[in-house]
């Protein structure tokens, strides 16, 4: 432990415990702008900077670890003076156009502006004059309220791995773009969206496409159909004062019936029907000397990488498309059907923890399986929450709905997809049972839950071991393959057979499209939300969910059928890194 | 063939025996070459053959003598050991240096380079305010040959360390020395050392920053172009005191005759075995490369180098941790830049209690200044530390051009502050400088008269670190964009009277609060010329008048009534807006003007106000 003094305080603290934490434990939060938890300390804004004893210059609070016997003071004077000086610089470059921002009163810059009680700013305002990229469907980089923190820039490179964006210029020209002036949709990036959910201001931000979703609502004869993904659930509530991992799905169905959709649907019970067809798929290639290991493909931001940097993994790839198209693909064929309601006139609408599922929706022909676009629009998190506020709806106080049958109806399986490991034990409890025929007594898959990077286990399938690996962020995934390759190179057996991949950190429970503010401690409590809503579920396997049963047997015939292969799959193909 | 101790010193009394010819030495620096060096050498190779010299002549090219104003510079040592000095040698004068000089044994009278040189080369003259540790080689010696380094005590020292010390004697010699980084900060140099070689690692490195960006700085490219052996050689000491086996040299690209001869140099050194594997036979293996900077003047700042080098965008990290523990790739790396390396040879093999007895209280050692500005003898000069303002400027640059009253020196180039009148006799070390507002930084000198404006000299400096900020930190990125437009608009005459207030308060900022030394020290000319030259930011803001004349947006000419209407003015206008026929009053068109103050100074009558 290492002994040190904060403002008079002394306390001890672990080694390598930073200034900024220490003072925490001492009852200080030291004002900080440009760091994050998630991310090395990058220390540029100068913000969080203090005194210590023997310094003549302060010292950032964010990338000074402890010493022993160190004395620190957090604040006087002088220090508060600086940090202003330095806001106000901050300021003069940032447009302060609040009312227009999407980051209105949830900025962190106008959260400090606020506390420094700043009234007027003294210098001359300069701000960039750069339009906005807003060629993705998923996000939009406006670089005239950038402040230059670099978090995205740290997020993309460190966290993710994908580079697609870099600093370019410098000096006062310094700015957070794709490398060679690429657009967003020209460069490598995977619309994961990380940073945006970590941009302090409102410089990344996702696309905003309610107003079409209030347009089809507006349309008489348009039968509106939504779906929410299991990680909204749990977070949405954090948009309406919530405490994170508070289990909202009755008030979700209640507040997106009273929006005015015909039909609410939960894209837990398409989860279901993913383990189906890929669990199926994986028992296939097991136990029938296919291309091992096989590797989830639920996330798009993942498919998008492996489709730019990992082409080698195609034939790995599970053929079965998420959950999300697998519901629009069952809304505008079986749905529609048993509805009576023309394809054509259908509107589905999905709401997701995701930027990337927006780029999902067109991301390859087969996502027009039913004939017409399977998903119409999907929107994030953020969004919903907006337009429940807009309705004037009072979230927190709706009495709980249930959702539409059949396609609203999940097991605990299905939930937990919205989770880090999620899909891979929602798969061993249903593979498990296809090779079988038998049901597990725990199923409980610990081995493969928590925020750990990387995480490997071996499952005992009566005697038949399977070895899995989970990997979150994407940044984690590529020392993942590295060992798969190393196999394959070396002619030995596949260190594992069954790989989740999932883009964002923690899952989808912490994507990009989520409520701002995603730190470890908020992703953990979104987590246990998630796992409490798969222990107080009826069934807790995809193949026991009832509605999976009778889909099969009024529609899809049996896994991997012919039709299950029209609607429920698509294929992979590799993408330039760079389009420019 | 590959040397051991006893070859190399066998080496060395051969090529010293024996040396009976007539020296004549071409300065051939990047900026003798730029003067017409090739040009003198070409004509001088010529001339000694046509007049048979050849052996009694030896004419060689060796690197700057620190002679800026008077390049090409020749110099003639003659065999009884006298040497002249010769400057702005051209063709011309060339061949009369061999058909004169060399034929007759008889020295020219012209060209010659007078006083301040008698210090410089003859170490009897009185009084010997320059001294040459870190440039003891440049213009002595052919920097291509590693034979004549050789010769010169060159890998004496390496020899040395290796046979006879351990690291810890060496740490030990240094500390005695008191050497401190002459990059800027003035960090001791034994504790940079110690601090890696105290670190276990597998892998430890020797950086050499050689990338020397200041305005005005040169100091390194002359050490690097006339001698470029001595830091190879004190990298390698680096690399045997803490155990690292690779070095590289950090330099810009935009030095291609030093990169070119340091290449030289490295192929030499491991064609003697003074590089490379078993360096003299030991056990001891250390190779150097050479890492080519952008230019961004950033890169000078370790941390940034570190990156640059691992290939990433040349931004500072905090520290600590400090690259001594935790440097490239993650490894203890040593970073020395060039000019303190080149102490290091002299260190070791003359001791540290020899150097320590050189300089201040605090300040060790001698420190190489390029002198530039409104000064008489430009150029590269070495003085003890502790030196005073006076005795650079006035004994060795010979005072301000013109006769000018000095106003200001600048040190630490855009880094640094300004050193007024007041201060000319402070002697001259680390702590003196930052006790008056400025910093040694790597060296640069730049003198200031009485015509210079401060005010648009400090818009000149932070223009330049506005420019060359990373853009990673918003008090640097920020602050000094925009103190450089609060200063262009007080040139402008658009000054505001709270703008002095916000310059400090920003400047106060980036001191505090910018990450690297970049950041923290742009605001150094920007407070220094407030606190010594308030007056004229008073003059600029209130009276929205420039006191020198230098701000053209305020300044205005007229022609008054003492203009016998010559024509001079006129005929000097650049923009052809005085009118006036001949021998009749001459009237300037306002709307025209571009200030340029031509007119001014072509006028016999004083018939043209500035106002």
């Amino acid at each position: 432990m290492i002994e040190l003094e904060i403002n008079g305080i002394a306390l001890n603290v672990e080694p390598g415990t930073s200034i900024l934490d220490a003072a925490k434990m001492v009852g200080v939060n030291i004002p900080k702008l440009c760091y994050h938890s998630d991310l090395e300390p990058w220390a540029a804004c100068g913000i969080c900077v203090v005194k210590v004893e023997g310094s003549p210059k302060m010292l950032r609070a964010c990338a000074t670890n402890a010493a022993p016997g160190m004395k620190v003071i957090t604040h006087d004077p002088e220090i508060v003076t600086v940090r202003r000086t330095v806001l106000e610089l901050i300021l003069s470059t940032h447009p302060n156009d609040c009312v227009r921002c999407p980051r209105n009163r949830n900025c962190e810059l106008q959260t400090l502006a606020e506390e420094f009680g700043i009234r007027e700013i003294p210098y001359d305002i300069r701000i960039r004059d750069i339009p906005a990229d807003t060629s993705t469907t998923s996000i939009v980089l406006n670089p005239k309220a950038c402040i230059a923190c670099g978090r995205c820039i740290k997020v993309c490179q460190d966290m993710q791995g994908v580079w697609a964006l870099e600093f370019l210029g410098r000096g006062e020209n310094t700015r957070m773009a794709p490398a060679a002036d690429a657009t967003l949709e020209e460069s490598p990036c995977i619309k994961c969206g990380q940073c945006s959910a970590h941009c302090p201001v409102g410089a990344i931000y996702e696309k905003d496409q309610t107003l079409d979703v209030w347009g089809a609502l507006q349309e008489d004869d348009k039968h509106c159909v939504v779906q929410i993904a299991p990680a909204v659930r749990v977070a949405i509530g954090e948009a309406f004062g919530m405490e994170p991992g508070e289990l909202m799905t009755g008030q979700l169905y209640a507040a997106l019936r009273r929006l005015g959709f015909d039909a609410v649907f939960d894209t837990n019970f398409s989860a279901d029907l993913t383990i189906l067809e890929e669990g199926t798929e994986f028992v296939k290639r097991f136990t029938g000397n296919g291309v091992l290991p096989q590797i989830t493909s639920c996330c798009p931001a993942w498919t998008d990488y492996m489709e730019k940097y990992a082409t080698d993994f195609i034939p790995n790839f599970s053929s079965a498309k998420s959950p999300q198209q697998m519901l629009g693909a069952v809304a505008k064929t079986y749905y529609a059907e048993q509805s009576e309601v023309k394809p054509e006139n259908m509107y589905v609408v999905s709401v997701m923890p995701c930027t990337a599922k927006k780029f999902e929706v067109s991301r390859c022909e087969t996502m027009d399986s039913s004939g017409f676009q399977d998903v119409d629009i999907a929107i994030t998190t953020r969004e919903l929450a907006r337009m429940i506020k807009q309705a004037g709806i009072d979230f927190k106080g709706l009495p709980a709905e249930e959702a539409d049958s059949l396609l609203g109806v999940y097991s605990g399986a299905g939930t937990i997809f919205g989770v880090t490991g999620g899909v891979m034990e929602a798969a061993l409890r249903s593979a498990y049972y296809l090779i079988t025929k038998e049901d597990l007594e725990d199923v409980n898959f610990m081995d493969v839950r928590g925020l750990e990077g990387v995480k490997a286990a071996e499952v005992d399938i009566k005697g038949t071991k399977v070895r899995v690996a989970v990997a979150h962020q994407m940044g984690n995934v590529e020392a993942l393959l590295d060992q798969i390759r190393d196999a394959r190179e070396k002619g030995l057996e596949t260190p594992y057979h069954f790989i989740e991949v999932m883009a964002c950190r923690g899952g989808c429970i912490g994507g990009g499209g989520q409520p701002h503010g995603a730190t470890d401690e908020i992703r953990m409590k979104r987590t246990a939300g998630i796992y409490s809503d798969d222990e107080k579920s009826v069934t807790r396997c995809s193949h026991h969910n009832p509605m999976i049963t009778k889909i099969y047997e009024d529609f899809l015939g049996e896994p991997l059928s012919h039709k299950a292969h029209e609607l429920l799959h698509t294929d992979y193909k590799e993408r330039k890194v760079y389009k420019k | 063939m590959k040397f051991s101790h006893e070859d190399l010193n066998l080496h060395r009394d051969t090529l010293r025996a024996g040396k009976t010819v007539t020296q004549v030495l071409v300065g051939m620096g990047t900026c003798g070459i730029a003067a017409g060096a090739k040009t003198a050498f070409q004509s001088l190779k010529k001339s000694i053959s046509e007049n048979a010299l050849q052996v009694e002549v030896e004419l060689k090219q060796t690197g700057c003598l620190g002679l800026c104003f008077s390049e090409p510079t020749v110099e003639v040592k003659s065999v009884n050991g006298t040497s002249t000095v010769y400057g702005n040698v051209d063709t011309a004068f060339a061949e009369r240096i061999v058909k004169e000089h060399l034929s007759t044994g008889i020295a020219l009278s012209e060209h010659v380079y007078e006083t301040p040189a008698a210090d410089l080369f003859d170490p009897e003259a009185e009084p010997l305010k320059q001294k040459r540790i870190v440039l003891r080689n440049c213009g002595f010696m052919d920097p291509e040959k590693i034979d004549e380094y050789i010769a010169r005590e060159g890998y004496a020292a390496l020899s040395k360390a290796i046979a006879t010390m351990t690291g810890d004697d060496i740490i030990e010699e240094l500390k005695t020395s008191g050497l401190r980084g002459r990059g800027g900060a003035g960090f001791p140099c034994w504790q940079k050392w110690g601090f890696s070689k105290d670190t276990d690692s597998d892998q430890k490195y020797i950086v050499c920053n050689a990338d020397e960006g200041d305005p005005g700085a040169y100091m390194d490219r002359s050490v690097l172009e006339g001698d470029p052996h001595t830091v190879l050689e004190a990298m390698a000491l680096a690399g045997y005191t803490i155990g690292a086996n690779q070095g590289y040299i950090y330099i810009r690209a935009e030095y291609p005759l030093a990169i070119e001869r340091l290449n030289m140099a490295i192929e030499q050194a491991k064609e003697r075995g003074l590089l490379g594997q078993n360096i003299l036979g030991s056990a001891f293996s250390f190779e150097i490369e050479l890492r080519l900077g952008a230019g961004a003047f950033v890169c000078g700042e370790e941390t940034a180098l570190l990156a640059s080098i691992e290939g990433k965008r040349g931004m500072p990290i905090p520290r600590p941790p400090f690259p001594s523990v935790k440097g490239l790739w993650g490894k203890p790396t040593v970073i020395n830049n060039v000019e303190t390396s080149a102490n290091i040879p002299m260190i070791i093999l003359k001791g540290g209690a020899w150097y320590a007895e050189i300089g201040t209280a605090s300040s060790k050692g001698t420190k190489v200044f390029a002198v530039t500005g409104k000064i008489k003898n430009s150029g590269l000069i070495e003085v003890p530390m502790g030196s005073t303002l006076r005795e650079i400027i006035y004994d060795i640059c010979g005072g301000i051009e013109g006769g000018k009253r000095f106003k200001a020196a600048q040190t630490g180039g855009p880094s640094g502050g300004c050193i007024t009148a007041g201060f000319l006799d402070v002697p001259i070390d680390y702590e003196s400088l930052q006790s008056i507002g400025s910093m040694m930084g790597s060296g640069g000198m730049i003198v200031m008269d009485e015509d210079d404006c401060m005010v648009d000299v400090t818009k000149f400096y932070l223009e330049f670190t506005v420019d060359e900020s990373c853009g990673k930190c918003a008090p640097c990125r920020v602050g000094g964009r925009t103190c450089y437009d609060i200063l262009d608009r007080i040139t402008k005459g658009l000054g505001e009277p709270d703008d002095i207030q916000k310059l400090t308060d920003i400047g106060h900022a980036m001191r505090k609060a910018s990450l690297c030394g970049l950041g923290q020290t742009a605001p150094n000319p920007v407070m220094s010329t407030i606190k010594y030259f308030e007056e004229e930011y008073h003059a600029h803001i209130h009276d929205k008048k420039c006191p020198t004349g230098k701000c053209k947006s305020m300044v205005t000419y007229t022609i008054n009534d003492l203009c016998i209407g010559c024509r001079l003015c006129a005929r000097a206008c650049p923009v052809d807006c005085i009118a006036g026929e001949a021998k009749e009053l001459h009237l300037i068109d306002q709307s025209q003007c571009i200030k340029c103050g031509l007119c001014f100074d072509n006028c016999k009558f004083e018939a043209i106000d500035r106002t």
